[in-house]
């Protein structure tokens, strides 16, 4: 990672917490989306910088999985604009968004049935295969030496994430919180440079969770990925991001360090309720 | 000797990465293929050949290819008979209108027609999935059954509507005598199935496999919907539309477009549902469930000295053969093939349950 690239506006949190910022790498501004009649987001902004850990909190139907899918080309919002890396960013299908480096998790764990942890893995590295369909058939030559390359990219993966002894077994046969680690490596696999994820740690049990919290902190570390976080758990959600954007409805009502949105008066408000 | 992998370790990835990776199962295969290429055509009678081991072949063949879409992409397809007719065709057309087309040459045409038909029909299912992609693939079938009935062009103008092919003979061999048939379509199904089971295990065929078990997250992860289905469409057809070349040329001869109708449609499906889904094995295992079972069944009672009349037996084969496929998908709806892998694993564990 490029230590001269600190950014000094970044906010005060990160620089108590001596941590290592970039530019704004995600810029969304004004995003409303609407199922319908229904509204589901209206009128966000807020912007991601390089290598942060960025949550995004709410309560149940905040709109929080549907910012996720706006970001990474799922949903398609009816207004507002998206800037990736300063450009801003037309119609896009998630296949392209996974082509810009933004990969992530889904919330009901969305692996591979079918296919072994190795294989769900490896499709991660999709992307960087080149072999054209006869090579493939012929397994040979520059099919054949792609396929022994990137097998050990992600056995570094399957290290990484301490899964060696299931990497053959078909993924559904494993537990929840391997599934979930595994669903992690298969985003990781494609060297994401922007990694979304939507509830890592929901239905985890206290030490499921500390695994997945110091993988989480070791990809933003050792890789330097930017994360965009929701998660549930607030100990966590206050522990290990930089900034914390709060949604209630659809809307933005808090936005900034984990401290700072602590003590704002709308999010206890969304959270505890008030007496009227 | 015990079917155990102790001792057998893997020092790089392109050892791990073998299609047959234990050395048992390397053995078991190359005994296989020395019984398929050597043992059959010194023993095999002409009736076993005809009637059994070739349209067995073929029909695994055709099966291999309709396994790639249903199996490994999770797209259902009712057009195998369509795709196979149009290989049939197209390579009986190549034959007839270019004097001196090898006959490897006309088989392959006859794959890419169907490849073309085949991804054509494949474009609904970029928007829709399971039956009703089905019945919008039944629509291949009844168009190639009507095109191939009324448009003379197709069939050379053939007053009966039924068309023939004679003097087959691949690089100077004549491919007329029923070993030469078998050798044929054996040596054909080998390179296939190597090709199908290599494009499986590579980076098309994970992709096609993503998206069967999850399309939206196949689809976060860079994989592109319509590449992966429209591959899968054309890699299937291709396969099936060498089969239809096959069953034409080789195992009927002489034919019309009722050889590929609806049921063979239905045949094949039920082939690859029992003889396992997303497996190479499992189109093997499936052909010879329907070509060898009804087979068997049919000789049973003469081999057992039952004084039986044929035609109660006909009647008792259909009633057995129904209520087998029925038991079969109860005790392993994933096939023939998960069956067997699942006895492999029970013999490596032996004499332990766990």
């Amino acid at each position: 990672m490029d230590m001269t690239d600190i950014n000094p506006a970044a906010s005060a949190a990160a620089a108590d917490s001596g941590r290592r910022f970039g530019d704004v790498i995600l810029d969304l501004q004004n995003i409303s989306l609407r199922f319908g009649g229904v509204k589901a987001l209206t009128d966000i902004s807020f912007d991601v910088r390089e290598h942060e850990i960025r949550s995004i909190i709410g309560p149940n139907g905040a709109g929080k999985s549907s910012m996720l899918n706006v970001i990474n080309g799922v949903y398609h919002p009816q207004e507002g604009r998206i800037l990736y890396r300063g450009q801003e960013r037309k119609r896009l299908e998630p296949y392209m968004a996974a082509r810009q480096g933004i990969a992530r998790t889904f919330q009901n764990i969305a692996l591979f049935k079918g296919m072994s942890v190795l294989d769900n893995i490896m499709t991660g590295r999709n992307l960087m295969m080149k072999s054209n369909i006869l090579q493939m058939a012929l397994y040979w030559g520059r099919a054949q030496k792609e396929e022994i390359a990137h097998r050990e990219k992600v056995e570094e993966i399957i290290d990484f994430l301490e899964i060696q002894d299931v990497r053959k077994t078909p993924v559904g046969q494993l537990p929840y919180g391997l599934q979930k680690r595994v669903e992690l490596g298969r985003a990781l696999a494609a060297e994401p440079s922007m990694l979304l994820l939507d509830e890592p740690m929901a239905g985890m049990n206290v030490e499921e969770k500390q695994d997945m919290c110091r993988f989480i902190l070791d990809v933003n570390d050792q890789f330097g990925t930017t994360i965009v976080l929701i998660e549930h758990d607030m100990g966590v959600v206050m522990d290990i991001s930089d900034r914390v954007v709060v949604l209630d409805y659809g809307k933005k009502i808090g936005d900034g360090a984990p401290d700072e949105v602590r003590s704002n008066e709308d999010v206890i408000r969304a959270y505890l309720g008030t007496s009227h | 000797m015990l079917y155990r992998e102790n001792g057998q370790f893997k020092t790089s990835y392109a050892a791990d990465q073998q299609i047959f990776p234990i050395l048992q199962d390397r053995w078991a295969i190359g005994l296989l293929l020395l019984v398929a290429f050597v043992a059959m055509p010194l023993l095999g009678s002409e009736y076993f050949f005809r009637a059994i081991l070739i349209p067995f072949l073929i029909l695994a063949l055709a099966a291999l290819g309709l396994n790639i879409l249903v199996g490994y992409c999770g797209q259902i397809s009712l057009g195998t008979g369509a795709f196979m007719a149009v290989g049939a065709y197209a390579a009986y057309n190549f034959m007839v209108r270019i004097d001196g087309m090898p006959l490897i040459v006309a088989m392959l045409l006859g794959g890419l027609a169907a490849t073309v038909i085949g991804v054509l029909f494949g474009i609904p299912s970029l928007r829709i999935k399971g039956l009703y992609l089905a019945v919008a693939t039944l629509a291949a079938q009844f168009f190639t059954d009507w095109a191939f009935l009324r448009i003379g062009w197709f069939t050379n103008h053939s007053t009966s509507g039924s068309v023939s092919v004679a003097n087959l003979n691949v690089f100077g061999i004549p491919i007329e005598s029923p070993v030469s048939k078998y050798l044929f379509c054996l040596v054909v199904v080998c390179v296939f199935a190597l090709m199908a089971k290599n494009l499986t295990r590579s980076a098309i065929g994970r992709q096609w496999m993503a998206i069967r078990d999850m399309d939206v997250a196949a689809a976060v992860i860079g994989i592109r919907p319509v590449y992966a289905k429209l591959t899968a469409f054309a890699v299937s057809s291709f396969i099936v539309g060498v089969a239809g070349v096959l069953w034409a040329f080789v195992y009927l001869g002489a034919w019309e477009p009722a050889a590929f109708s609806i049921d063979r449609s239905f045949q094949l499906l039920f082939m690859v549902i029992i003889g396992g889904l997303g497996s190479i094995s499992g189109a093997f295992l499936g052909a010879a469930f329907m070509v060898l079972l009804p087979v068997v069944l049919d000789q049973l009672p003469h081999w057992l000295g039952i004084p039986i009349s044929t035609a109660t037996v006909s009647h008792l084969v259909h009633m057995i053969f129904g209520a087998l496929i029925v038991f079969f998908l109860i005790v392993e709806p994933h096939g023939l093939a998960k069956l067997w892998s699942v006895g492999k694993q029970k013999m490596r564990l032996w004499p332990f349950p766990h």
